[in-house]
């Protein structure tokens, strides 16, 4: 527990000794503000619906540029080694990451605070609703972010990394819009595995323990292989 | 201390490690020397329980490599080749996170920093980025995090690799020092620096253990001494046969001709055959200018170990599993 907090502080400060971090923020933020305040003047309503949305988009490109060096740049570097012959457990290092990377994505998210505000001072701005929000898009982000790290676990290279756990959670993001194309059937399966399916269900205001469960289970099941691809060095 | 019994490794096909077993005594420090691709990297991987053999089990300061490596791990302070660091780190930062990692806290944590910035002559950049560094600067960095939770054991991997001759004296030095309380276990290609700094050679080549002796040891197997005789003018030919009779002489061979000759004699067994040469000399009034006995060096002896066992000459560039 003690070497899992360590690993996971160790993580978030070095983000910001870099400028990965800066720069997705600000990309993330820019992009986010920009897009959602244009759309905002011209529905008038006080909601922050839409920027669930645009963050979804940005956090498509986010989440693996955050991720893809977490164990890629380590085992280029040889680091991992230190790492892993340190008395810690495999699963300590996978959860550690995840939270250190976990702790940057909470920052941006409160970072994105000023806009909610600025809409509650111009409107009636149902604060249920956005608690609601705000935890359906960090748990959607966790998943991406947990994508990203179990790409980043199956390779040295951070732009393989970052190209893999891309398709991943672009396929993952846009599933929902293509379901009239799909067979009815496949349908119903793709619209329950597309995460922002479960987001805008949260974004609506409820909190809906399946889709807790849904995005509780698809955290778990990455990190889990990401922890089983590091433990395969050991015997490969 | 270290006890491996019968290590084997393979990457598919490729068998890196094949039974390998060895002892490593407290306080000792061990020289692991091999050619590239050898198998020294794998078997230090295999010992700090980053990776686990094929076959075989090591037992690490009483722990087993298989049921106890997080046991294994305490009692290893471990430098990696190419010596890996969180470049984008203060040397003090980095130095406490290990701290950390190795579960110091509080004043016991920074009385441990101290000695070891104090041990590998840190003082001075402390508060720099590990990646404004230089290697040899670099290179003590690792070796002090290696030491923060005073292991029993240290194993590192090439440590004197890459560091200019005066940098590698240092860190040799600081090898030796840490040699007088712990056990140490160091790879090297470069038998020069192995022999001055240890107790003990383990040679091992093509993923097997082909010596296991002390340098002087070592020194001795390597073969009967060698001796150089040479003569200015005089009669080659005859002087040649008359060698060739003395008791005692092995062989004789004819190493320069010219205003000076000189031929190379290897002795049956470990006779000195310098007295009797020059007795020889001055009854056959020989015209003798040089007699000198040789040591046949450790590079020779390493390459005769080494080169046999490897019939592919390219083999010897594989890089380290």
């Amino acid at each position: 527990m003690r070497m899992m907090r360590n690993i996971a502080q160790r993580q978030f400060v070095s983000y910001f000794n870099g400028p990965v971090a800066y720069i997705v923020i600000c990309v993330v933020l820019l992009i986010t503000g920009f897009f959602f305040w244009q759309q905002f003047f011209l529905d008038g309503r006080a909601t922050v619906r839409q920027m669930w949305t645009w963050l979804t988009w940005c956090m498509i490109v986010g989440a693996p540029a955050l991720t893809m060096g977490l164990l890629a740049e380590e085992k280029r570097t040889g680091t991992v080694e230190l790492l892993l012959t340190m008395p810690v457990l495999d699963r300590d290092v996978i959860l550690g990451k995840f939270l250190g990377v976990l702790g940057l994505y909470a920052v941006l998210l409160a970072l994105t605070l000023p806009y909610p505000l600025s809409v509650a001072s111009l409107g009636d701005l149902d604060w249920g609703q956005v608690t609601a929000g705000y935890l359906g898009i960090l748990l959607q982000g966790g998943t991406m972010l947990a994508i990203g790290l179990l790409a980043s676990s199956w390779t040295d290279s951070q732009v393989v990394a970052f190209f893999v756990s891309l398709i991943l959670c672009f396929a993952l993001g846009v599933v929902d819009k293509v379901l009239p194309l799909l067979p009815s059937g496949v349908a119903t399966v793709a619209e329950w595995l597309s995460f922002d399916f479960h987001r805008r269900s949260m974004a609506r205001g409820v909190i809906d323990s399946r889709d807790v469960v849904f995005f509780a289970t698809s955290i778990a099941v990455p990190l889990m292989f990401a922890f089983r691809s590091l433990e395969s060095r050991r015997w490969k | 201390m270290i006890e491996a019994k019968g290590l084997t490794k393979r990457y598919g096909d490729f068998t890196a490690l094949n039974k390998v077993s060895f002892q490593v005594r407290q306080g000792e420090v061990l020289g692991f020397l091999g050619p590239n691709g050898a198998g020294k990297t794998t078997t230090m991987k295999i010992l700090t329980c980053f990776i686990a053999p094929t076959e075989g089990t090591a037992e690490v300061h009483g722990c087993n490599v298989h049921s106890d490596p997080m046991g294994v791990r305490q009692a290893i302070g471990y430098l990696p080749e190419s010596n890996p660091l969180y470049t984008e780190m203060l040397v003090l930062e980095y130095l406490q996170w290990v701290a950390r990692m190795r579960g110091l806290e509080g004043a016991q944590s920074t009385q441990r920093i101290r000695t070891v910035v104090e041990q590998a002559a840190l003082g001075d950049v402390v508060t720099k980025e590990i990646r404004a560094l230089s290697k040899g600067y670099r290179q003590r960095v690792g070796l002090a995090s290696a030491l923060v939770h005073e292991p029993p054991i240290l194993i590192l991997d090439e440590p004197m690799s890459g560091l200019d001759p005066n940098q590698a004296v240092e860190i040799r030095e600081l090898i030796k020092s840490i040699g007088r309380e712990r056990t140490v276990i160091f790879s090297t290609h470069n038998l020069a620096e192995a022999e001055l700094a240890c107790d003990r050679f383990l040679i091992i080549t093509g993923g097997k253990i082909v010596a296991d002796d002390t340098p002087l040891g070592l020194r001795r197997s390597a073969g009967n001494r060698r001796f150089v005789v040479g003569f200015r003018g005089g009669d080659r030919a005859g002087i040649e046969s008359g060698l060739r009779q003395l008791p005692g002489v092995g062989s004789v061979r004819l190493l320069e001709e010219g205003a000076e000759t000189r031929f190379e004699l290897e002795p049956d067994g470990a006779l000195d055959l310098r007295e009797m040469v020059f007795e020889a000399a001055g009854s056959s009034s020989w015209p003798l200018v040089e007699l000198r006995g040789e040591t046949r060096n450790l590079e020779r002896r390493f390459r005769e170990l080494t080169v046999s066992e490897t019939t592919d000459p390219s083999f010897g560039d594989r890089e380290d599993a």
